[in-house]
């Protein structure tokens, strides 16, 4: 037990000692220990694959520990399956979505236990009275009857979170819950955690934002490789000595953008490009060795326009150019032949093939071209190649054949990114390249791009990390409503003059569309491109 | 709620994930085996040479168009039209063969391509009109079904000119075993099938297109195509089988091609592949088939009545897609 500070408040509410759990070929923990007082937020942290989330699991009942103990308020603990855990006090919001996308917010969070008449009928009008009562208690910004699969990724960890509070627990557990949320989005989040913090209850907090930690977090528990390092307050110890603590090395130095690329040929021209559901006259162009940022608020229509340019969504017109000429773009296979790839902001989803190994993942992409003759697979290259992106990302796992949905979040996101290495494209449309990956390893996907950018490639990163897209990219295009705002140099770009620009809304606001120079009343810009295409 | 949060487990059950796999594959050799030694024990006419060789033999068309469609069965999709379309390719073959007299080496090829020409059309449909794979092929089923009849006018087509046709199934190629030339064929396939799905890119992105389609789609494979390619690959074994049959009978025979395709499914997923895709052998299908294929020998030899056979063969099928459900939730 740590009792070194002893302040009145410091009662622990909930202890882990000496657990122990391991995978097939990985010791995922190895006498841990985790100490959260009654009336705190403890940040956890830890580089990708350090055990944060298999400690969680273990909280939450999903895994057993191999060894070790609990204690819940003074009581030795248990922890049967996840129900359990939830009747014992302990919520869990996982790092992964757990919802139905086509049941309602209401049926979402009252899954399983669903208020009844006479026992077999579904009470759909209390079921949405508690759900309303329960968003409004919480000051969630939610409609208890709309389907999940409709709502934005903030508004979905929303329903997670009011899920995980209907429980009324005393310790709720959050496994990077704003991974996918913007600042504005994360400092509704972080208001909602300092309303739920009693005396009686704690947040477990696991992040790889430091700049979150601090605010929200009042100690850090520190793990590493499965082990316990310390634990700190926060406002005794610098984000730099966490780092230290998190990665036990020193980190490259930040890395910038390199070098101007206003003298360099244009590779690729987007022009009016413009898609039914969303984009409006997107138009910019792309230098070769160039990083261009995207920045935006949520639904601008970043993702969507790099969908719409690699073919991923159908186009409604527009005309892209690829050194000077014109290309045709129907089936991301095309783009990819043209040497333009896009990595997906959602790895579950458009990445991975989670039921296969990091071999077959790695090297799909590059399959065809890299390591096959005449249609004949070389299993040796491609391990070999794979073995080689396992090392220079240091990909956490035990061999290049284990199955991708037993890596850590991180870790497959750097199988995503080793796939697109491997397939050596001239331009990568990286959409949110660093989600989920802890800052150390940030770093050297920085440096990586850097590096690409050297060689000649052109990259297109959107980020919803204003920092990260301020800092690596050469020039900056931000978007609003469908539209691009503004294209910034590096110079120019700033917190602020991209936030001017992000919110701009012109469709609404007649100053806004003025501004853009565009004519307020006509919405149909998008129509008359229509002969482009 | 207690579903939810363990599939959410995400990383699940890794240890018993990962045998379950083979697991599948062990437990239908495994019940193979039980089968085997019920029937040798039941019959004194099961445990011999002769009828080894005879349950080989009517694994045959089975096994063949069980093959085809693993392929398809691994990319998430399915084949309702190759019981039907055997049928129509074995009644090609008695046109090509009999009909216009082509030489036989013209006859086989021209029927196998046949086949593949009907896989490519569900292909076509599936990939590029996006009908579903249960829907395009259910409509192919019904449009194969009634072509055979067409063509053939409702009667059936003898191979009595074509000596050389018959011995294609009934034959001995190796002199002086009996061993029928049918089960040389199919092991044979069976090995190219293997090999193919196992050595090269063809049998990856049947795979990859089946574990998560729009991601192979996004990491620049072309699945429309491939998924066309598999189809009409499938398609080839369809014909292949048209001519197992109508070479094992001596004749096309138009009607006799429904029920096949839920055979040579029930074998698919007997043998361990996944309906919901990504996962599965040949090995597995193979085994699949002998299952149905020695039941129905086995079956037989103890008098029981065609009709209990069907029920059992009903009740073995529900097992084996039960289990697939409960491997589904695993995974
Ligand atoms: N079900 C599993 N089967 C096998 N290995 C697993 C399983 N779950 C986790 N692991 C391994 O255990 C280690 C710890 O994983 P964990 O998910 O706890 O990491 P993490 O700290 O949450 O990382 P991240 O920051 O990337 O989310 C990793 O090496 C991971 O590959
Ligand atoms: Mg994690």
């Amino acid at each position: 037990m740590l009792t070194e500070t002893a302040t009145p408040r410091t009662l622990p509410l909930l202890e882990v000692e000496g657990v122990d759990k391991s995978f097939p070929g990985v010791r995922a923990l190895s006498d841990m220990r985790l100490e959260l007082r009654a009336g705190e937020v403890l940040a956890l942290v830890g580089e990708n694959g350090a055990g944060k989330s298999t400690l969680m699991k273990l909280l939450s009942g999903i895994h057993t520990p191999d060894t070790g103990t609990f204690t819940l308020d003074g009581e030795p603990l248990t922890i049967a399956g996840p129900k359990h855990a939830t009747e014992l006090g302990i919520s869990i919001i996982h790092q992964e979505f757990n919802l139905v996308p086509h049941l309602t917010v209401a049926q979402n969070v009252f899954i399983g236990r669903e208020p009844r008449r006479a026992r077999l009928l579904l009470d759909e009008r209390r079921l949405v009275r508690d759900a309303r009562e329960l968003i409004g208690r919480l000051h969630l910004p939610l409609d208890p009857n709309a389907v999940v699969g409709d709502l934005t990724v903030a508004n979905q960890q929303m329903v997670e979170i009011a899920k995980a509070l209907s429980y009324d627990p005393k310790v709720l557990i959050m496994d990077e819950p704003t991974a996918a949320l913007n600042d504005a989005e994360v400092a509704t989040l972080h208001e909602l955690i300092r309303r739920f913090v009693r005396p009686e209850t704690g947040v477990i907090y696991i992040s790889h934002r430091m700049e979150e930690i601090r605010r929200i977090a009042d100690r850090v528990t520190v793990i590493r490789d499965g082990q316990y390092v310390d634990t700190v307050d926060v406002a005794a110890t610098s984000t730099r000595e966490i780092i230290a603590m998190m990665v036990g090395r020193t980190l490259a130095d930040h890395a910038g953008p390199q070098g101007v690329r206003a003298d360099r040929e244009v590779l690729l021209e987007v022009t009016g490009l413009s898609t039914k559901a969303l984009l409006k006259d997107v138009t910019f162009d792309l230098r070769a060795g160039e990083i261009l940022g995207f920045a935006g608020l949520m639904g601008a229509g970043r993702t969507e326009t790099a969908r719409a340019i690699v073919g991923a969504d159908p186009v409604d017109g527009g005309v892209l150019t690829l050194r000077g000429s014109r290309i045709r773009i129907g089936h991301p296979a095309d783009a990819v032949r043209h040497g333009i790839g896009y990595l997906s902001e959602d790895r579950k989803r458009y990445g991975l093939l989670l039921d296969k190994d990091v071999k077959a993942n790695v090297t799909l992409g590059a399959l065809a071209r890299r390591f096959t003759t005449a249609g004949f697979v070389h299993d040796r290259a491609a391990r070999a190649a794979a073995s080689e992106y396992v090392g220079s990302l240091r990909i956490k796992t035990p061999s290049v054949d284990q199955t991708t949905k037993f890596l850590s979040g991180g870790n497959q996101q750097k199988v995503v990114i080793a796939k697109w290495l491997a397939r050596d494209c001239d331009i990568l449309i990286f959409d949110e390249p660093t989600r989920g990956i802890d800052v150390g390893a940030k770093e050297e996907i920085y440096q990586l791009l850097n590096e690409l950018a050297e060689q000649g490639k052109s990259i297109i990163m959107i980020s919803s990390e204003l920092p990260e897209v301020l800092r690596m990219s050469h020039r900056v295009v931000v978007m609003s409503e469908g539209r691009v705002t503004r294209i910034l140099d590096a110079a120019e770009a700033s917190q602020e003059t991209i936030m001017h620009y992000a919110t701009l809304r012109p469709d609404e606001n007649v100053e806004d569309a003025k501004e853009l120079g565009l004519d307020p009343v006509e919405t149909g810009a998008a129509e008359d491109e229509e002969g482009k295409a | 709620m207690v579903t939810t949060r363990e599939k959410s487990g995400v990383a699940g059950r890794p240890v018993g994930a990962v045998v379950k796999g083979r697991l599948q594959q062990l437990l239908a050799f495994a019940s193979l085996i039980v089968i085997f030694a019920f029937f040798s024990v039941a019959s004194p006419f099961f445990f011999t040479y002769g009828n080894f060789t005879a349950i080989l033999f009517s694994t045959v068309v089975i096994g063949t168009l069980a093959i085809g469609t693993t392929f398809v069965i691994i990319t998430g999709g399915i084949d309702l039209s190759i019981g039907t379309g055997m049928a129509l390719c074995a009644v090609m073959s008695g046109v090509f063969i009999v009909n216009l007299d082509l030489p036989l080496a013209v006859g086989l090829v021209a029927t196998v391509l046949f086949g593949g020409l009907m896989g490519l059309v569900n292909g076509i449909n599936i990939a590029l009109l996006k009908i579903p794979p249960f829907i395009a092929t259910l409509a192919m089923m019904l449009v194969a079904e009634g072509l055979a009849l067409v063509v053939s006018g409702s009667a059936p087509i003898y191979f009595s000119e074509e000596p050389a046709y018959t011995k294609i199934s009934t034959g001995n190629l190796i002199p002086g075993v009996d061993f029928p030339n049918a089960v040389i064929v199919l092991i044979v396939v069976a090995v190219i099938a293997g090999v193919l799905l196992t050595k090269t890119v063809l049998g990856r992105y049947t795979y990859s297109i089946g574990s998560n389609e729009e991601a192979t789609a996004l990491s620049g494979i072309d699945v429309r195509k491939w998924k066309i390619a598999v189809y009409a690959f499938a398609g080839l074994f369809i014909g292949l089988a048209g001519i197992m049959i109508s070479a094992r009978l001596g004749s096309a025979q138009p009607a006799t091609g429904m029920g096949y395709e839920l055979q040579a499914i029930a074998a698919v997923v007997i043998g361990g592949t996944s309906l919901s895709g990504g996962k599965g052998s040949i090995v597995g299908t193979l085994i699949g088939a002998l299952i149905i294929s020695t039941l129905n020998n086995g079956l037989q030899i103890m008098s029981i009545p065609q009709e209990w056979q069907n029920v059992i063969l009903g009740c073995v099928i529900l097992v084996a897609v039960y289990t697939d459900i409960l491997r589904k939730k695993e995974a």
